[in-house]
């Protein structure tokens, strides 16, 4: 299985060789414009109004690694929505795949190794812009890389997952306006969840971004604690897992049949 | 004849064996036990309309969709427990082509021979073989998304063969091309029957059948409704030949009235009886079914009937396929 999936990863990265251009101008751009704006702009503000609100930190120190967290929720979710259904719908390419020895689990763990693989290099490039911008505290931040690529990858599953079950893009953008929105904004990326109304709070509990966001933030600013770690971890693997179990399942409908 | 070693052993082992071979969805049964053999090298044919089981057929053996009931061996193995083993061994040929549009013809080519696990170099050499085999050698660094439907068509012939298959399915391999293209896509298919490649393939065209199959069955409404080479089908359901007859149109709305009731007795009225084996009378002309196409049209006059054209042709496969799953539109 493991081979049969590199062919897929191959796959797409002779596809990507293509079209790299302009994925990594956003890949630089996107953490760049964001702590620019939000971190240094709306930071400084909030910064000089509430100085220690955030426990010492700056609020671009706290809000980087949170961004690098729903970067890769971003991330993990585009990549196994369009790009997928035109594999299963549209280019079909899918199907072909099929016909050869490879089976619908080798498709899936070949795409989720991809995602993984784009995953990793969104996080070094936001990881190098958060160094360029002197907003990191601790040199566990190396790990928040990886944190980010399991945060994406628990998206991706999940994602791919409804994809399967779709059969045009309309559900699409109520996945981004009603699900990745609203993570994007109440999962603790821009302020801490304890805000939140206390209703609300165990909604966000549940969520995969907060999870990733807390891991995220805790390697960056150094204040991990490891149970909280190990409970996000956790967490963020059991989305990844049920979403790859699911998307086996609705991909096997989807294309065998 | 069962072959329980994977094919190769026994020279008169079917390749493709099928029994009371069923796929039914929840709306409906494409595929209703349908009984048949494919023998190594030949040429096998799924002829029928819209709708009738045909892609439904070439999906299970290709594989990539379980049979409901009945049985299937590939190579002699079961496509259920040895899906990817059979898949190693077939080349597969889409209804609708599934390439890699932003991916050059040789990427294409390169990309699907690793998923058979052929190195790069060997994919490559290979690749470039085929091309060649397909005549696309000078676009191979071209980009597929404006190649021309012919183009795209032997492209996906080419990879298709990337893996030397011993059996290549072919699912409608020249819809919508143009005649050029379409003797182009025969006379490289009919290489590859020659090089002891088996071919089994589907189609709605009649001329198709008759260049490409040794055998082949007609498909109607999920069941297989007839077998056998072009000649002997033509042979058994039609007649030599086929005289059409078209009336000038007072005459012929004459005739018109009487032609639902009289129509199997010969004719509007009786007035074709006993000229030929089998009449149809159509909306605008009349065809007469006869061994001998020129007497016929001589008895005609001989009746006092005038008609404004007369034509005498060859029965053809056409001829066979209409008689057994009518004249109706299938949408």
């Amino acid at each position: 299985m493991a081979v049969a999936a590199l062919r897929v990863v191959e796959h797409n990265a002779t596809y990507y060789r293509r079209t790299w251009r302009g994925s990594v101008v956003l890949t630089f751009l996107s953490p760049v414009l964001f702590l620019a704006a939000m971190g240094l702009g709306l930071g400084g503000m909030i910064d000089r109004a509430a100085p220690g609100a955030l426990s010492g930190v700056s609020y671009a120190a706290f809000l980087a690694p949170g961004l690098l967290a729903a970067q890769a929720m971003n991330t993990g979710t585009f990549e196994s929505t369009y790009p997928i259904m035109s594999r299963i719908l549209w280019r079909r390419t899918y199907h072909a795949v099929l016909a050869t020895p490879l089976s619908v689990r080798d498709l899936l763990a070949g795409e989720l190794a991809w995602i993984s693989l784009r995953l990793l290099m969104m996080a070094a490039a936001f990881l190098a812009v958060m160094l360029l911008f002197g907003v990191v505290r601790s040199p566990l931040v190396v790990l928040a890389v990886p944190a980010a690529v399991l945060t994406g990858l628990a998206f991706a599953a999940c994602v791919t997952a409804f994809t399967a079950t779709q059969t045009n893009d309309s559900g699409f953008s109520s996945l981004f306006r009603f699900v990745i929105t609203p993570l994007f904004l109440f999962s603790g990326t821009f302020f801490p969840i304890e805000r939140l109304p206390e209703l609300l709070r165990p909604v966000a509990y549940l969520t995969p971004l907060y999870h990733g966001v807390s891991l995220t933030r805790g390697l960056s600013l150094g204040t991990l604690d490891p149970t909280g770690a190990a409970i996000d971890a956790a967490v963020l693997a059991a989305y990844a897992v049920g979403g790859a179990v699911a998307a086996r399942i609705t991909l096997g409908r989807a294309l065998v049949k | 004849m069962t072959s329980v070693s994977p094919g190769s052993g026994e020279p008169t082992a079917p390749l493709i064996r099928a029994r009371g071979l069923t796929k039914r969805f929840p709306a409906i049964t494409a595929v209703d036990a349908i009984d048949f053999d494919v023998a190594p090298g030949e040429s096998f044919g799924f002829l029928g309309p819209n709708g009738a089981g045909k892609t439904s057929t070439m999906r299970m053996i290709g594989c990539v969709s379980p049979i409901t009931a009945g049985s299937l061996r590939v190579f002699g193995l079961d496509p259920v427990a040895d899906g990817p083993r059979i898949r190693a061994r077939l080349g597969v040929v889409p209804q609708s082509d599934t390439l890699d549009l932003e991916l050059t013809v040789r990427e294409n080519l390169v990309i699907y021979g690793r998923y058979f696990d052929l190195s790069r170099g060997e994919a490559g050499r290979r690749a470039a073989e085929l091309l060649d085999f397909v005549q696309l050698a000078e676009r191979a660094g071209d980009k597929v998304e404006p190649l021309s439907g012919g183009m795209k068509r032997r492209l996906t012939i080419a990879r298709a063969l990337i893996n030397e298959p011993d059996l290549l399915l072919l699912d409608e391999p020249t819809t919508g091309l143009d005649p050029q293209a379409r003797h182009l896509l025969w006379e490289r298919l009919y290489r590859l029957k020659q090089r002891g490649v088996t071919l089994v393939l589907t189609t709605h065209y009649m001329d198709e059948a008759e260049q490409l199959c040794d055998r082949l069955v007609i498909m109607d409404k999920a069941r297989i409704v007839a077998e056998g080479s072009p000649r002997a089908l033509i042979e058994r359901y039609a007649t030599r030949e086929v005289l059409e007859l078209r009336f000038p149109a007072e005459e012929w709305a004459e005739m018109v009235p009487g032609m639902a009731e009289a129509d199997a007795g010969g004719g509007p009225d009786g007035r074709f009886a006993g000229l030929a084996e089998r009449v149809e009378v159509l909306p605008d002309r009349i065809l007469l079914y006869t061994a001998d196409g020129e007497a016929a049209a001589v008895a005609v006059h001989e009746r006092g009937l005038l008609p404004e054209s007369v034509l005498v042709r060859r029965s053809s496969l056409e001829d066979v396929f209409l008689r057994l799953t009518g004249r109706t539109l299938v949408d």
